[in-house]
């Protein structure tokens, strides 16, 4: 019989991987691998669908085994971001804001995914506080639901929940390692979390150009372009309209009065 | 003829009825499956992958030959039968003969794949087990008789060397174990040509085998 080939015999085991690549692709599992960024290792996970979840671990195994447990899906570690993926985050993580990079959101509300594509706006290198995201999302009094949303983002960085500041502008709490992780993700944009609380804390919650009559967020690439002879802060959008300024139509402060 | 004259047997075993390679704890019959699938697509997809992954992945590499082709076709294939599978009402995936469906896919994707592969520069890795041109069969090349390493692997190769509208249903029939009518089913073509064309393809097996030097034991 050895010599015997049968035509059923040609019937073969798929490789290892295929199943595994299949149900990643349909989103039925997920890859996580290493992401280096500039509060150290982070892990991403990711399908076919997009980009999951961005968490903190102690390794490779603990990142797959926590991912697993929190998503109920298998999580299968791989040693690095396919290419794509990895280009298009690093895009991300330095500012382009358009690079393509698909989000794979399924389960959360339409309010989350609300707050979290109006973080997405929110430029890099610049801030804007949690009113700002309940009022441009029409629930301008949803502010406590807004942060509660953004401590649920699961994939901190790629939605710059770290953008968004307390209404009173401290820097505020952050879900990925808390708030120095935030401060330092700023940092890393170009700003100064000291000076910005500095400001916030001497009431100073807007800044307009007294050449233009506009005000802006103080973090907006318009305020920042104000020579320090023509800029002047302001407590409210209220204080600044009664000095005859408008509001800037990139930035959109927004008529909440710091309470 | 290749030094150490192999003997090759086109045997087939209508009742085969032994379990395919890579028998996985989640395997299930294709009604249950189908079942199961109706209720919750994502719960019962993982069991369809386990079940079927090797019977599409067998398919692929026997039509197309070349073992990476074959695992591209046989990922884009389970893929495919999901997003379909998401846009069905439960009454249609309950009805669905899984075995016969999935070979439609997977076929036609070969299909789509050996038209591409068309005038390709792609050299050809004749070192891996069955790896070929399909659209360039060469049924007496030497090369590619004295790197088939082995019996099985002559015959796979005898195999690709046949025409598509003979080797496919070949392949469905007596490598993927389907039935004439699933074969049928599959292929779109009435149940009485699927037959004459897997006899009509055995039996250019057997004169290949022939042709080849190979001794033919057992038809």
């Amino acid at each position: 019989m050895t010599d015997r080939a049968q035509l059923t015999g040609l019937a073969v085991t798929s490789p290892a991987a295929l199943a595994d690549d299949v149900l990643v692709e349909v989103g039925l599992a997920d890859r996580v691998a290493p992401l280096a960024t500039a509060i150290g290792t982070l892990w991403v996970a990711w399908n076919g669908r997009g980009v999951v979840a961005v968490a903190e671990a102690a390794d490779g195994p603990a990142a797959a085994a926590e991912h697993a447990a929190r998503y109920g899906r298998r999580a299968v570690l791989g040693r690095t971001l396919p290419r794509g993926l990895a280009s298009a985050i690093s895009r991300r993580l330095a500012g382009d804001r358009l690079a393509p990079l698909a989000l794979d959101l399924r389960g959360r509300t339409p309010f989350e995914i609300a707050v979290w594509a109006k973080a997405l706006e929110i430029p890099y290198g610049e801030i804007r506080p949690y009113g700002w995201i309940a009022a441009e999302i029409g629930r301008p009094r949803a502010v406590r639901a807004v942060g509660t949303a953004l401590g649920r983002n699961p994939v901190p960085l790629l939605v710059p929940c770290h953008r968004v500041v307390r209404t009173d502008g401290r820097i505020g709490n952050y879900s990925l390692g808390g708030p120095h992780n935030k401060r330092a993700i700023l940092a890393a944009e170009g700003l100064d979390p000291d000076a910005l609380e500095d400001d916030a804390r001497r009431g100073v919650r807007l800044v307009g150009s007294d050449t233009t009559k506009i005000c802006c967020w103080p973090t907006c690439r318009h305020a920042r372009r104000v020579a320090p002879q023509h800029r002047v802060p302001f407590r409210s959008l209220r204080e600044a309209a009664t000095r005859g300024y408008r509001p800037c139509k990139v930035c959109r402060p927004v008529a909440y009065e710091a309470s | 003829m290749p030094p150490g004259r192999g003997r090759v047997a086109v045997a087939v075993r209508p009742d085969a009825t032994a379990p395919p390679p890579g028998v996985f704890s989640l395997v299930m019959d294709d009604q249950t499956l189908a079942l199961a699938l109706a209720q919750d697509l994502d719960a019962a997809f993982e069991p369809l992958v386990r079940t079927h992954a090797d019977r599409c992945y067998s398919i692929a590499l026997r039509v197309l030959g070349n073992p990476h082709d074959a695992e591209e076709v046989a990922q884009d294939a389970l893929v495919r039968a999901y997003r379909a599978l998401a846009g069905y009402e439960p009454g249609r995936i309950r009805d669905l003969r899984l075995r016969p469906w999935l070979a439609t896919i997977t076929v036609n994707l070969c299909r789509n794949r050996a038209r591409r592969a068309v005038g390709s520069t792609t050299p050809l890795d004749v070192a891996t087990a069955g790896g070929r041109e399909p659209a360039a069969p060469r049924r007496d090349g030497p090369a590619a008789q004295a790197e088939a390493s082995d019996d099985r692997e002559r015959l796979a190769a005898l195999l690709g060397a046949l025409p598509e509208r003979y080797r496919v249903p070949v392949v469905l029939r007596h490598v993927s174990d389907l039935t004439y009518a699933e074969v049928a089913e599959a292929l779109g073509r009435p149940e009485g040509t699927v037959k004459a064309q897997v006899h009509r393809g055995l039996a250019m097996l057997r004169g290949a085998a022939r042709d080849a030097g190979l001794e033919e034991v057992t038809p």
